[in-house]
């Protein structure tokens, strides 16, 4: 219920598109999306195959509730191995494509093999064909979406794409949908683009009415839909500021990372933050901001719709950007911004629509870029590497240029296309990487967040603030204030929250939703919705569950504790200013007391205990 | 009252709630595709406009039905279909200039809105207000008063 209960398999080696059903009692289990995909990954690849060889598989996931009238119930999820941390890789994405994937009849899409040319798959409701991309190979997400929708005719069929930076094999490239929508983290449109896909085009009509208890899913999805409007953050500041309104509350605190992490404030942030983004330009009397959007079903509708000063030196001889398009979100300003130094609002909302054009995921980018000027200002890179830009920290001219070479894969866009740990060891400063696992790190200095250190270090996809956003308690009180520079309850604080983020990814949910919504507002909707009696403590054990069946593929992909680190400079360098001056992250205060309330080794494995405990595979 | 829906793009976010909840009255699943009230959107202008049946009191479908299956629902004003009477000839959709009556080919009967006989759902469904039903005689009335707050009488 509420599942379709179908699986189509594309193997694009043979070429061959079949159906087959849903593993119920796994889905029993881990619920759908992010849970229910992973254990299909677990099962059919080995944890140390290639990522961008043909035996890694890539999963386009739905969740029950994705298609559903439940707030936010669009999102679907690309899970595969990761090229850029050799981690799982398990990228959320909202917009229309998931719920599009629902009403065609399709929980899932597992593609395997390798297509021996360029291809993409068109589904309509029943009919999938593979077809030839040789039309759309060499084309940005934005082109290739014109065309498909000239071949096809079809105004309002859903389309997730790569563009010209996975081509080139740039390690952090996003699978993009509809037009500004992405599956942004970790490179999973890296290892589409290595199958030789392109996109998916999908247009389905059969809608989706299979839910357990229709009426007291309406009634529980109306109450959702009720607490998330009356709550201060889902009903009037995502609303009104986005995410962005994070950019002048973070760098208060004294943990906005700023110029590749060296400093914890950035001057510049109030140029580049949500209310920046409202206020009217010169040139033509209009704000950054046009308007908000929502994602399929969503009623809070936190999308930023933005245009660039068609003044601004990026696009005034450039009248294809003239346009509206997804705007800056939080993670991405800041990458974008205050850790390049850069405090040109325009030249940051040029790069995010080159990212969204060309499929880069704008965080890895801009870290890598960050990495990229330090390297520049302490003389390992130089003019000759760059072909002449001056890549110095606050250039905007050099974060427009470093978009445009790397989203095509071009020239010194190909060495910021390896990502900030490959870079920085290319050019033999593996320090100033500021990664975990490979991974760039979002928007949270963990000198000034302490527990944000810990959920960096622990992810299961490398650094990143998704797997366990403790930001919500140690900034925003939510459910409850903790201390941002005081380590200690902290493991306890991101376990909690990287189970709860699971099952909340594995039903179909944004987790922006959890500002307002506890377990108990999400377990009810769940549970009328699907058969299996879905209890809050149920949730909590598949989302445990989920995580540690995470832990064991990565140690079979060869990771172990030692990659649970930060970077040293967060370790050894305190925070130069602001209320966490003096302060470094605690990680080793806080690591052991999490290996135990895992129930993992002190070496940071899976005991036998633990995996028995909760049947994990294999 | 005989009321209307009124719709405010500029409230609009595009989240589709009203296309669920439509489909969900009058096909018993979440089908947008199936949806009698649609929602475009502009993506270069950054806009999103609901758009459905404004129940014409002149009804071009209802006149232009050969075998009078579009009756006037006398509660609310509505123009509904009767689908055991409709032959699917589809001159309707022809007749009608908003295009806001459509066929549907699994059924084999043209659809419209019909107001969810009065309990308009997509109305229910909107999580901003940008679609809602009120009294027919008085939808400008929020664009007048948005209007004349602009009206600068403070200095006479």
């Amino acid at each position: 219920m509420a599942w379709t209960k179908k699986i189509l398999r594309v193997n694009l080696t043979s070429g061959s598109i079949t159906e087959e059903p849903l593993n119920m009692e796994w889905a029993n289990d881990y619920l759908g999306q992010r849970g229910l995909a992973t254990r299909y990954l677990v099962d059919e690849i080995d944890p140390a195959t290639d990522a961008l060889g043909p035996d890694n598989k890539l999963i386009m996931t739905t969740g029950p509730l994705t298609g559903t009238v439940a707030s936010t119930g669009g999102r679907y999820s690309v899970v595969c191995k990761s090229p850029l941390t050799n981690a799982v890789a398990c990228s959320n994405s909202g917009g229309f494509f998931g719920a599009e994937m629902k009403f065609a009849g399709l929980d899932m899409i597992i593609f395997e093999g390798k297509a021996s040319s360029p291809m993409y798959l068109n589904i309509e409701d029943d009919k999938a064909e593979l077809l030839s991309a040789d039309a759309l190979w060499g084309k940005s997400v934005w082109e290739a979406d014109k065309i498909m929708r000239t071949t096809h005719s079809d105004p309002q069929a859903r389309i997730a794409c790569v563009g010209r930076s996975a081509e080139e094999g740039n390690l952090y490239a996003a699978i993009v949908n509809d037009l500004h929508r992405a599956a942004g983290r970790s490179g999973v449109g890296t290892v589409m683009a290595s199958k030789n896909l392109k996109a998916v085009i999908i247009r389905g009509t059969k809608g989706l009415g299979n839910l357990r208890d229709p009426k007291a899913f309406l009634s529980a999805a109306n109450a959702g839909k009720k607490v998330l409007a009356e709550n201060a953050v889902t009903g009037q500041g995502l609303p009104a500021y986005g995410t962005q309104v994070l950019m002048n509350v973070i760098n208060e605190v004294g943990a906005l990372p700023t110029r590749n992490m060296k400093e914890t404030q950035f001057e510049g942030a109030s140029n580049v933050g949500g209310e920046a983004m409202l206020e009217p330009r010169k040139s033509d009397g209009k704000p950054n901001l046009t308007t908000n959007g929502a994602c399929f079903s969503c009623t809070i509708a936190c999308g930023r719709i933005s245009t660039i000063d068609r003044t601004h030196f990026s696009v005034k001889d450039k009248p294809e950007y003239w346009i509206n398009s997804g705007g800056l979100e939080y993670e991405a300003a800041w990458a974008l911004g205050p850790d390049t130094g850069v405090d040109d609002i325009d030249a940051l909302t040029y790069a995010n629509f080159l990212c969204n054009e060309d499929g880069m995921d704008p965080i890895s980018f801009g870290s890598t870029l960050a990495a990229a000027m330090e390297l520049y200002e302490t003389g390992a890179i130089t003019k000759d590497q760059t072909g002449g830009m001056e890549l110095k920290f606050g250039s905007a001219e050099a974060l427009c240029w470093a978009a445009e070479v790397t989203a095509k894969g071009e020239g010194f866009g190909k060495d910021l296309g390896l990502g900030s740990k490959r870079l920085c060891e290319k050019y033999g400063k593996p320090e100033l990487s500021m990664t975990v696992k490979g991974q760039e790190f979002p928007a949270y200095d963990p000198r000034g967040i302490q527990g944000i250190g810990l959920a960096y270090a622990t992810s299961n996809r490398g650094a990143c603030h998704l797997r366990g956003y403790t930001i919500a308690s140690e900034i925003l009180g939510i459910p409850e204030k903790t201390d941002p520079l005081d380590a200690a309850g902290k493991p306890g604080l991101v376990k909690a929250f990287q189970d709860a983020t699971s099952a909340v990814d594995s039903a179909g949910l944004c987790v922006f939703t959890t500002f307002a919504w506890t377990m108990d507002d999400i377990a009810p909707q769940v549970d009328a919705a699907c058969d299996g009696n879905w209890t809050t403590e149920k949730m909590m054990e598949v989302g445990e569950r989920i995580w540690n069946m995470e832990r064991e593929f990565n140690s079979k992909a060869g990771l172990t504790g030692a990659d649970d680190t930060l970077p040293k400079r967060l370790l050894t360098e305190a925070a130069n200013a602001g209320p966490a001056q003096g302060k470094v992250n605690e990680l080793d205060k806080m690591l052991p007391e999490y290996y135990q309330l895992r129930g993992w080794t002190a070496d940071g494995t899976v005991t036998s205990e633990t995996h028995q405990k909760f049947g994990l595979p294999g | 009252m005989q009321k209307s829906l009124h719709i405010d793009p500029g409230k609009c976010t595009g989240c589709l709630q009203c296309e669920s909840a439509c489909s969900v009255e009058n096909e018993g699943m979440v089908n947008p595709s199936k949806s009698r009230i649609k929602v475009f959107s502009f993506h270069d202008e950054g806009r999103f406009v609901p758009y459905t049946c404004t129940q014409c009191d002149e009804a071009w479908c209802m006149q232009a039905c050969p075998v009078d299956a579009i009756v006037l629902n006398p509660e609310n004003g509505s123009k509904d279909v009767l689908s055991d009477v409709c032959v699917g000839c589809k001159v309707c959709t022809i007749a009608c200039p908003f295009g806001t009556i459509n066929y549907n080919a699994s059924s084999g009967k043209v659809v419209k809105c019909d107001l969810c006989g009065g309990d308009p759902q997509c109305v229910e469904a909107c999580p901003t207000q940008a679609i809602t039903y009120i009294d027919a005689n008085a939808t400008g009335l929020d664009r007048m008063r948005a209007w004349a707050s602009k009206t600068d009488n403070a200095s006479a």
